[in-house]
Parts: C-alpha cells; sequence; structure tokens
C-alpha cells in the first residue's frame, strides 16, 4: 500500500474577478522510504504542491478537488486539530530559508524542546536529550552549548542542519523539502544533501524534494516529477528523465543547461517563459514555447500516458506510442 | 603582449563594522577603550582582464567578488591598490574625471527586479544614457538607435513605452544589458546577472551576452558561483577565497585539473547529472568571517593538507606549467 497517494489535486486561488488554477489534476504516489523530486520553474507550481500535502495553503487559495491519503486517512477533510496531528509527527516539512523558518528570539533548545513537548508528554530534562542526541545526528559539534545559542550565532549551513534535526525530533514518515540547499553555498549544499541522504536511508524516511536544479535532483531522489504550469507533464525514474526525457519541456529544460553545449556554443534555450497564472494557454500549456506543437496541441490537454517506465503528458509521445503499439499489432 | 584592458594590482578594500564614533566605545577590563573592527573584503586582488576575453569569478558568499566588482566600477572607493584601464589609473578619480570611464565600463547587476527604475518605462531607461553621454545626437537619432538595441536585445520595440513590471525575469535582464550597451562601452562586468533566473531563461541571457561580445569584441568581468555557467562562458577563471585569488587559470586547465586544495572541493561538490562522479571532498567547517586579517595563508583553517608554514606565511601566486597560478604552499613544495 503507498504511504502517500494524491489523485487529481486541483489547487485553486480565488481572486475577485476571477479563479485561478495554480494546480491542475495533479496525481502521484510516494512509497514508505522513497525518494521522489519535483522539478520545475518558478510559477510551475511545486511548492503549492508541496505545501498543499499538508494543507498548508492559506487564503485566498484553496483545495478545490481531489484527495491527498495518507495511508488511509485522508488529509483534505481534516479539521486544523486532526491536522496537527500530523502535521510534525507523521509528515514534516523543511523549507528553502533557515533564518525564516527558525524564530530569532527562542534559543535553538527551546525551540526544539518545545516541539517535542507540544506533541508527545516528556519532561524537560527527557526532551533536552532527545535534542541533543538529534543534533549530534546532524553532525553539529558540541551539541550542548548550541543548544544555548540563537540562530543569528550560527551560519548558514548549521541554522539547516538545526532544521533537519527538528524535523527529525519525532520521527516522521515523510520529509517534504521545498528547495533545501537553495540558499547556500555549493561546498555547503553538497554536505545538507549527504546529510539529507543519509537520514532518509538510515532511518527509513520517505522524502519529497522540491527543487530547480536538475543537478541536486539526480543526486538525490529515486524517481522524479516533472512540472509546468500546474501540470505534472512527466513522471519517471530520475535516471530515465535524465538520459531519456521525452516531453519537449524536459527535453528543452536538460538541453538548457550549459553542460550541455561545448563550451563557447550558443546555448540551446527554450522561446518565452512561463505563463503566469492569469494568462495559461488553452490545450497543453506547453504549446507556446513546444517546437513541436501541432493543431492538436492548441485545443486539447493531453493525458497521463504510459511510455516505457516513464509516464508523459504529450501528444507527440501518446502518437508516437500509438503507433508502435500499431506496427506491433500488423506484425503479428 | 597587448596591454590588458584593466590591470589591478594589490588591490585592497576594508569596511569598518562599527561606523559611527559612539559605537567604537566599549569596556574592556573595566575601562573604557576605544575600538574599531573592520572587516577585510578584499586583500590584495593581482588580476588582468584582456580584450575580448570573459573572466569569470568565482567562490562562495562573502569572499569579496561583488567587492570587487563595485571597486573597478567605482562605486566603492578601495582602501589601497591600484585599477588601470589600458594605461591610465582610474581608482582615484573625481566624478568628473570617471565620466569618460562610465561610458566605456558598465555594468549589469544581480537582481534586474531592483535594477531598473519602476518608474520609468523601457525608453526612459535607455535613452538617458545615451543623452548623457552622447549630447550632440537628435532625439530622432537616439529613437533610431533605442530601436536598434531593443532588437537586438530581442524586446520588441512596440513595448518601448512598457514599465519593467510589465517584464518577466528574463525580459528585464535583457532590458539591464540594453540599458549596459547603450553607450557602447568596451568592458561590462556582469555581477551574477544570471542566477534570479530560471534554467531555460538563464540560457536566453547567456545566448545573448555571448552573440554581443562576438558582435563588438566586448570584455566580460563575470561574477558567478554558477560552475556550469563558468565552465561554458569563461576565457579564464579567478577562484576568490576571503578576499584574496587563490587560483587563475583558463577555463580548460582548471576544469580538467585544478590545484588549489579550495577549487578541488569546490568543483567535487557541483551535484552533475551523471551520476557516475566521485564523493565529494568535504570540507571541514565553513567560510570563516573576514574580521580578523588572517595571517598566512587565507583557506588554512579548511585546508585538509595546511601545515605550519601555511599558518605563518601568505603564499604567493606562482605560474604552474600549464599556464595556471597558484597560490599554495603546498603546491610550490609538492606535498600535493
Amino acid at each position: 500500500m503507498n504511504l502517500l497517494s494524491v489523485s487529481n489535486l486541483n489547487v485553486n486561488f480565488k481572486m475577485k474577478k476571477q479563479e485561478l488554477a495554480a494546480l491542475i489534476d495533479v496525481s502521484f504516489t510516494l512509497n514508505r522510504g522513497e525518494r521522489i523530486a519535483i522539478v520545475g520553474e518558478s510559477g510551475a507550481g511545486k511548492s503549492i504542491l508541496g505545501f498543499s500535502i499538508v494543507n498548508l495553503i492559506s487564503k485566498p487559495g484553496y483545495i478545490k478537488s481531489g484527495s491527498i491519503k495518507l495511508e488511509n486517512k485522508e488529509l483534505t477533510k481534516m479539521n486544523l486539530r486532526q491536522l496537527q496531528e500530523i502535521r510534525g509527527k507523521r509528515i514534516a516539512m523543511i523549507f528553502q530559508d533557515p533564518m525564516m523558518t527558525l524564530n530569532p528570539v527562542l534559543t535553538i533548545g527551546d525551540q526544539l524542546v518545545e516541539t517535542i513537548r507540544s506533541h508527545t508528554k516528556i519532561t524537560y530534562k527527557d526532551a533536552r536529550n532527545i535534542a541533543i542526541e538529534k543534533l549530534h545526528n546532524v553532525q553539529i559539534a558540541s551539541p550542548e552549548t548550541r543548544f544555548d545559542q540563537y540562530p543569528h550565532e550560527l551560519s548558514g549551513g548549521m541554522r539547516q542542519r538545526v532544521i533537519i534535526a527538528s524535523v527529525l525530533l519525532l520521527n516522521p514518515d515523510i520529509i517534504i523539502a521545498d528547495e533545501p540547499t537553495t540558499a547556500l553555498d555549493v561546498t555547503i549544499q553538497a554536505e545538507i544533501l549527504q546529510l539529507l541522504l543519509a537520514i532518509c536511508r538510515d532511518n527509513g524516511v520517505a522524502l519529497v524534494l522540491i527543487s530547480h536544479d536538475l543537478g541536486v535532483v539526480s543526486k538525490v531522489a529515486e524517481r522524479t516529477l516533472v512540472m509546468y504550469a500546474g501540470h505534472i507533464v512527466e513522471e519517471g525514474p530520475t535516471l530515465e528523465i535524465i538520459n531519456d526525457p521525452q516531453h519537449p519541456y524536459t527535453q528543452g529544460l536538460l538541453n538548457a543547461l550549459p553542460q550541455m553545449t561545448l563550451p563557447g556554443q550558443r546555448l540551446n534555450q527554450i522561446q518565452g517563459s512561463m505563463p503566469s497564472l492569469t494568462e495559461r494557454p488553452t490545450g497543453c500549456a506547453f504549446h507556446p514555447r513546444c517546437p513541436y506543437a501541432t493543431e492538436k496541441c492548441q485545443q486539447e490537454q493531453p493525458s497521463f500516458i504510459h511510455s516505457g517506465v516513464s509516464s508523459v503528458a504529450c501528444f507527440l509521445v501518446e502518437d508516437m506510442v500509438n503507433d508502435f503499439a500499431n506496427q506491433d499489432e500488423e506484425d503479428r | 603582449m597587448a596591454t590588458p584592458l584593466i590591470q589591478i594590482s594589490g588591490l585592497e578594500k576594508s569596511f569598518s563594522t562599527n561606523e559611527s564614533w559612539l559605537g567604537q566605545w566599549c569596556f574592556r577590563q573595566g575601562k573604557l577603550a576605544r575600538h574599531k573592527d573592520s572587516v577585510h573584503a578584499l586583500n590584495g586582488v593581482n588580476l588582468t582582464i584582456n580584450q575580448g576575453e570573459t573572466l569569470c569569478v568565482v567562490g562562495e558568499t562573502g569572499c569579496g567578488k561583488s567587492t570587487l566588482a563595485r571597486a573597478i566600477m567605482g562605486l566603492t572607493q578601495p582602501t589601497a591598490g591600484e585599477i588601470h584601464y589600458l594605461d591610465q589609473r582610474i581608482d582615484q578619480l573625481n566624478d568628473r574625471q570617471r565620466m569618460f570611464f562610465r561610458r566605456r565600463m558598465q555594468m549589469v547587476f544581480q537582481n534586474p527586479y531592483a535594477s531598473l527604475n519602476p518608474r520609468m518605462t523601457v525608453y526612459q531607461t535607455l535613452s538617458e544614457p545615451i543623452a548623457f553621454h552622447q549630447p550632440q545626437l537628435s532625439r530622432i537619432e537616439i529613437d533610431e538607435k533605442i530601436e536598434t538595441l531593443l532588437a537586438s536585445v530581442g524586446i520588441s520595440a512596440s513595448s518601448s513605452d512598457s514599465y519593467p513590471h510589465e517584464f518577466s525575469g528574463g525580459q528585464r535582464q535583457r532590458i539591464s544589458l540594453a540599458r549596459a550597451l547603450s553607450v557602447e562601452p568596451d568592458f561590462i562586468v556582469a555581477d551574477e546577472p544570471l542566477s534570479a533566473l530560471d534554467v531555460s531563461v538563464q540560457a536566453q541571457v547567456l545566448n545573448l551576452m555571448i552573440d554581443k561580445q562576438a558582435e563588438r569584441n566586448l570584455s566580460y568581468l563575470f561574477i558567478t558561483h554558477d560552475l556550469a555557467v563558468v565552465e561554458h562562458f569563461a576565457t579564464r577563471v579567478a577562484v576568490m577565497y576571503l578576499g584574496r585569488v587563490c587560483e587563475l587559470a583558463p577555463t580548460k586547465e582548471l576544469f580538467s585539473s585544478p590545484k588549489h586544495p579550495y577549487t578541488r572541493a569546490l568543483l567535487s561538490a557541483i551535484p552533475r547529472l551523471d551520476s557516475t562522479t566521485a564523493q565529494p571532498i568535504r570540507l571541514i567547517g565553513e567560510v570563516p568571517t573576514p574580521i580578523e586579517k588572517p595571517i598566512g595563508c587565507v583557506f588554512q583553517a579548511r585546508c585538509p593538507h595546511a601545515n605550519q608554514r601555511c599558518y605563518e606565511e601568505l603564499p604567493k601566486m606562482l605560474l604552474q606549467s600549464d599556464s595556471s597560478s597558484v597560490a599554495c604552499h603546498a603546491i610550490e613544495e609538492g606535498r600535493i
């Protein structure tokens, strides 16, 4: 049974004059201990997806339809109290900027202890021991002294380690990490990614990594979802997506990376930019930028089809798969 | 060899952390004492930029990359050292004298959302520098110029009356580039011009910069922390750490055989797409704050090869066999 299954999720923003669709028919599943990544450019809806899993969408956004199931519990129907039981304890989140996540006027220790004590009945002393043990687990040197320090006394990498420690306090089943290393330098980023990977492996925690950096994703995730303008356009094993991308957007995204062309040559660019929420095109959202777009793409929304080990939402791939199937029948 | 376009020697810049006179007083052992802390952002930087080349400066946060860019552009006064443009010294000029050089050197900033004036249309943004630096031009000539400029950066001329908020990030960065190009400079300093942009849009802006360089024989000082862009775009690369250049090498040599321990760690830390790359080299600790001027090598605290000499003596930039230069005692002594 899947640990988490999201099906046909639609998230809308209710504005004065119109309703804007941020997520359209998003479905995916996550198994116990699995590491998946959600990739896309800014405005694709990847953070909204991460937030809506724990129902952290604030007004004017709301979940219009669809279901999010944690084992067999439906998360979209829960009230605040039930959700608070889930948040942190079963599903924990790591945000992009560690300075914004930590409270600047409380010591590291106070924040960690508060997290434990709000979910379990435990004495301060026991909670402190757990907190120090977790700080030790995330490789913070001399955790006893760090325990009494304030966030501003720590460096960016150290703060992100503290966040990871705080996420681990309640032994969650799922960690959602929303761009956890974007605010960090490359050398620190490498360390944090290694740490996150080791922690997920050792404790059997499932990870949802939200990132725009395909290099980071390839190091961490087993499976990757590519998002564009509120839709999932391609889903498959990470290696497959990187070595044999099928959706034209994924292809364009990978080809645009500088390492894909010889030094000094022009890069392969995708024309145009991601459409904003107010001006989503009809049909396939990618068709204005797609080099292979046909008339059909302008009118109809392609459905998700299996192609090899990946699933893709694109008419081009659909036609190709159908052609192959027809050919097979003729051969028979 | 031709004279380099820009020559920087022994450039230093320090910022005082307690600027106000009152903030400098503190109690020490019961006595009131005056005390000044300063951050040494640049600690003796030597660089040359040749005509038509792209020099990329890489390094982590706080290593002085941006201060270097600002010092070259004259946006901040260096504490010591000299900057030459061809054969003229430009670091001690007053605003009036600098005007001529402002036309020759332009800058593109990191955040296109902050560097364009929100209350000026694209036309106004582009016409102001042209009219200022070339007052002899007539209105019609300026209009023509702006039209060709906009076309060359791929913005339709019909949108010249639009305001910056009507454009996307990539378009704004192209307008910033058009503004820099409007006075026909031969040298452009670009301070992280791609970091606020998405991958697919990064490619558009980078392509534009490559095209313009081929067209006008521009020289770039390109500051970035994205090493994939560096590998693609740079002629030479300078790796900075705590206000010093620790390795300077042609791009190919730097990426095929990085020498300085910091460069090695930095290159190994890039998350690459192929899964075969080795484990990153772990650096212990984080970049120290440059408040105390370090004695000896700046990288000593995190270097796995540091010995006593590294703590006592500042390493010199030494030319290696493959025309790269490295400042490291361990390499000089043949230990690594």
